[in-house]
């Protein structure tokens, strides 16, 4: 019962005395409730759920993550995988 | 989409699959403790990538499924009531009650709405001031803080047409309760992300330590899932039980703050009814005395209400890891998402349902060949 | 293809699905629940040769004469949407299933349902909207019918038109002509439709990106894409259920498989984003100006050359092919190199927080 998804904060203001922002997904943008997540800039990352950010991304935790499974020293043609590499580049060329 | 892409990606997925596969040495059984990880591991296949050895049996990660009968079949009951509008989560309204679900309720004239926002349904309250709005708050200690929240923005702005019929349950209990069973078969845990976004996750040190049995708090993504099966297994391997966050990006030890002081104004601790579980104790929430005025099941009587569970269903085992999906006789037979028997068919997050819509079970996809076969 | 060929509800769902005692919203969805009501109601109600080959278009012949013929009823709430309205979506709708019938649409009815006390003014929109699609789409409406219901018995405006449109000559476009190693390719982003309407209700309240419904009609890209490879096997347009439920019921009734590959499905940034807030497969999301087309692997490049070329084929990609091993299932390769099955959603996917 957990989906939550990731987007950036836009911009921020106060409605009926609660805390929003417009957070934005892919080239989407929705209304997100900050009264559970007061501290949030613009240019963050939120974790969304049920129209409420209930959790900041963390970019250094995430680079770490990132960084230590890079490092599990397996190279694609070891994994039997084409050179050819998913999304990042796949992005590129879209 | 950032923080989300880098966590699909092919090559990532399939050196964390190898690495999982170098690492174990005999046969280990993990549990995933939510549903939206049931939805995901499914849904890109991951199962099928790890080893033979290592089977991942799927947890009571459902707040839809483990809702009591008997509470459907109340929430159906308010909401056939003329002066109420009845508002869930898309998820909710195909869970059968004894007669039918709330969909069906609508085509028979009750005003039932989704809505994607509790706070849409304190908006409907403001809006409808002749009416009474009725939220079915479902939901882990993810969705407890939004459903807190819209609770007391009602109180604030004086609502007195705005209840929350609560179903609120919480995920260490329900783990506790699966390794205090004599034949539990679990050994380590995928911990549930979103969950532990919200309360952190001292609760799951004391669980690892108690219990002997090693979690890695674990996101939602294949990467992520991937990155915790591996956690998993190694600290499996070497005899270690702690708790490793592989979700360092969402999570931290103590999760929001926030978000907490919210909760507990709002809610106490209760015991709950889990279904196909049992009761287990301190496992979910009520209103607090203070918000009793916002309580549903206070607010409409509608009398004894109770609801009897088919006795072909194997959700219970299911539910504690003991049994798969496809060892039910009953599974895509007698028993599919149109016509669940119990619990972990009825939503699309229960693990039932999950393999039914996935079409696994009955005949299993082809695991990927090195080459990866097929449309490439 | 014979009455008899297996169908749908047998092979991509283990057990025929129990009858419910009322209609309900699944039952017009493109899921389950709308296969089981054609498969157990209306098919052995009618069955004619022309019914049962059910591909979009029938046909038929008249008096010595093969003409296709359709027909789509069109139930939108709202009637006005990013990218279209109820009119353009009627007239496209229906030259779409004669043209990827292979069939040159040419005429069509009107017959509109209105609820009393709808506005005149937005009628003459509809209205004026229907006349500039069918002029695109080059067919002349000839022929109509007005009915009036009492307020509350209708919601607003519900449109049905039929279409009568002639062979290409020699053209075969038809799923029963669909073989193993054949390419399957879409003409573009998909779940664009479906994401536009749904964006429109109350509550999701989302801005910005193109969330846009992709209606238009098709009959040119078809021409296109025949006059540089003749050979297509069959196209079809995936509207309710997406293109899942294209694939999978081709799949279910050629007794064939289909393999999708997940990481080649075109899907827009916005639509993207929507479908991750909601927990939606896009896959399972309605278009509304796509088509999906089967052809030999040899001519797979030139068709798809022939596609790209065109206006409404620019983001054209080949997402997977038909093979020989387990027939009647659609199975993918997910962005992760893993394998699963695709299958017909139940009833209409309801927006999800799980």
């Amino acid at each position: 019962m957990c989906l939550g998804i990731p987007g950036e904060v836009m911009s921020r203001r106060t409605q009926d005395g609660l805390g929003f922002a417009t957070v934005r997904f892919g080239s989407i943008e929705r209304e997100v409730c900050l009264e559970c997540l007061p501290d949030v800039k613009v240019g963050d990352f939120v974790l969304v759920h049920v129209g409420f950010a209930i959790s900041r991304l963390d970019e250094e935790e995430a680079r770490r993550t990132l960084a230590a499974l890079a490092e599990l020293g397996l190279d694609r043609a070891e994994l039997g995988l084409d050179p050819a590499p998913s999304v990042a580049e796949k992005e590129d060329a879209a | 989409m950032r923080h989300l892409d880098e966590y699909r990606d092919r090559a990532l997925a399939q050196a964390l699959a190898e690495q999982i596969r170098r690492t174990v040495t005999r046969p280990w059984v993990l549990m995933e403790v939510c549903g939206g990880q049931t939805h995901s591991i499914v849904r890109y296949g991951i199962d099928r990538l790890l080893p033979e050895g290592v089977a991942l049996v799927h947890g009571p990660g459902c707040p839809v499924c483990v809702t009591p009968l008997e509470l459907i079949d109340r929430a159906h009951a308010i909401a056939s009531r003329p002066e109420v509008i009845f508002t869930s989560f898309g998820d909710m309204l195909r869970v059968p009650g004894t007669r039918g679900d709330l969909l069906g309720l609508k085509a028979s004239g009750a005003d039932v709405r989704i809505v994607y926002s509790p706070l849409d349904a304190v908006k409907l309250a403001r809006a409808h001031p002749e009416r009474k709005v009725v939220f079915f708050a479902v939901g882990f200690e993810t969705t407890a803080p939004a459903n807190a929240m819209a609770v007391k923005l009602a109180k604030q702005q004086g609502l007195t047409n705005f209840s929350l019929l609560v179903s609120h349950v919480l995920v260490p209990p329900s783990i506790a309760s699966i390794l205090q069973s004599a034949n539990n078969r679990v050994q380590g845990f995928l911990g549930p992300g979103h969950v532990c976004a919200v309360v952190g996750f001292r609760e799951y040190e004391a669980l690892a330590a108690r219990y002997q049995v090693p979690i890695a708090i674990t996101g939602f993504e294949p990467v992520d899932l991937l990155h915790g099966v591996l956690a998993v297994v190694k600290m499996l391997e070497a005899g270690r039980a702690e708790v490793e966050n592989v979700y360092a990006r969402v999570v931290s030890r103590d999760g929001n703050r926030s978000a907490r002081a919210l909760l507990s104004e709002v809610f106490d601790v209760v015991d709950r009814q889990w279904r196909g579980v049992g009761h287990i104790p301190k496992s979910g929430y009520r209103l607090s005395y203070e918000y009793r005025a916002f309580d549903a099941e206070r607010l409409f009587e509608v009398g004894d209400i109770a609801a009897e569970e088919s006795k072909d269903c194997i959700s219970g085992q299911i539910l504690r890891g003991l049994k798969r999906p496809v060892d039910c006789p009953m599974f895509g037979k007698g028993c599919t998402p149109q016509r669940p028997l119990g619990a972990t068919m009825v939503s699309s997050e229960g693990a039932c349902a999950a393999y039914f819509q996935y079409g696994r079970g009955l005949e299993e996809p082809p695991r990927p060949g090195r080459e990866a076969g097929g449309a490439r | 293809m014979s009455s008899d060929a297996p169908g749908l509800l047998g092979a991509a769902c283990p057990v025929p699905i129990t009858e419910t005692d009322q209609v309900l919203m699944g039952h017009g969805s493109g899921g389950k629940l709308s296969a089981q009501l054609v498969e157990t109601l209306l098919l052995p109600a009618f069955r004619n040769p022309a019914l049962a080959a059910l591909d979009d278009a029938a046909q038929v012949s008249v008096g010595g004469t093969t003409v296709a013929m359709t027909t789509d009823s069109f139930v939108v709430t709202p009637l006005f949407f990013p990218g279209g309205d109820i009119g353009e979506l009627a007239v496209n709708g229906t030259v779409n299933d004669l043209a990827v019938s292979g069939a040159r649409p040419l005429f069509l009815s009107l017959a509109l349902i209105l609820e009393e006390g709808f506005a005149l003014a937005e009628l003459r929109r509809v209205i004026e909207s229907i006349q500039r699609a069918a002029a695109e789409a080059g067919v002349q409406v000839v022929t109509g019918d007005t009915k009036v219901v009492n307020r509350g018995k209708g919601d607003k405006l519900f449109i049905n038109t039929t279409g009568i449109g002639q062979p290409i000559p020699g053209v075969s476009l038809s799923s029963a002509n669909v073989r193993p190693g054949d390419q399957i390719l879409v003409s573009g982003t998909i779940g664009d439709h479906g994401v536009a309407i749904l964006s429109t209700r109350e509550g999701l309240s989302f801005s910005g990106g193109e969330l846009r419904s992709d209606t238009a009609p098709l009959a040119t890209l078809v021409e296109a894409m025949l006059a540089a490879t003749p050979g297509i096997h069959a196209m079809r347009d995936p509207t309710r259920g997406g293109v899942a439920a294209t694939v999978v019921e081709i799949a279910a009734r050629q007794r064939l498989g289909i393999e999708i590959d997940e990481a080649a499905l075109p899907i827009n940034d916005a639509v993207r984003g929507a479908c991750e807030m909601l927990g939606l497969d896009p896959l399972l999301v309605a278009n509304e100006g796509k088509l999906v087309a089967f052809v030999p692997r040899a001519e797979c490049d030139r068709a798809l050359a022939a596609m790209r070329a065109h206006p409404l084929g620019r983001h054209a990609a080949r997402i997977g092919e038909v093979v020989a091993e387990h027939p009647g299932r659609v199975v993918m390769q997910t962005l992760i190199g893993g394998r699963r099955f695709v299958d017909l959603p139940f009833a209409e996917p309801l927006p999800r927080i799980c």
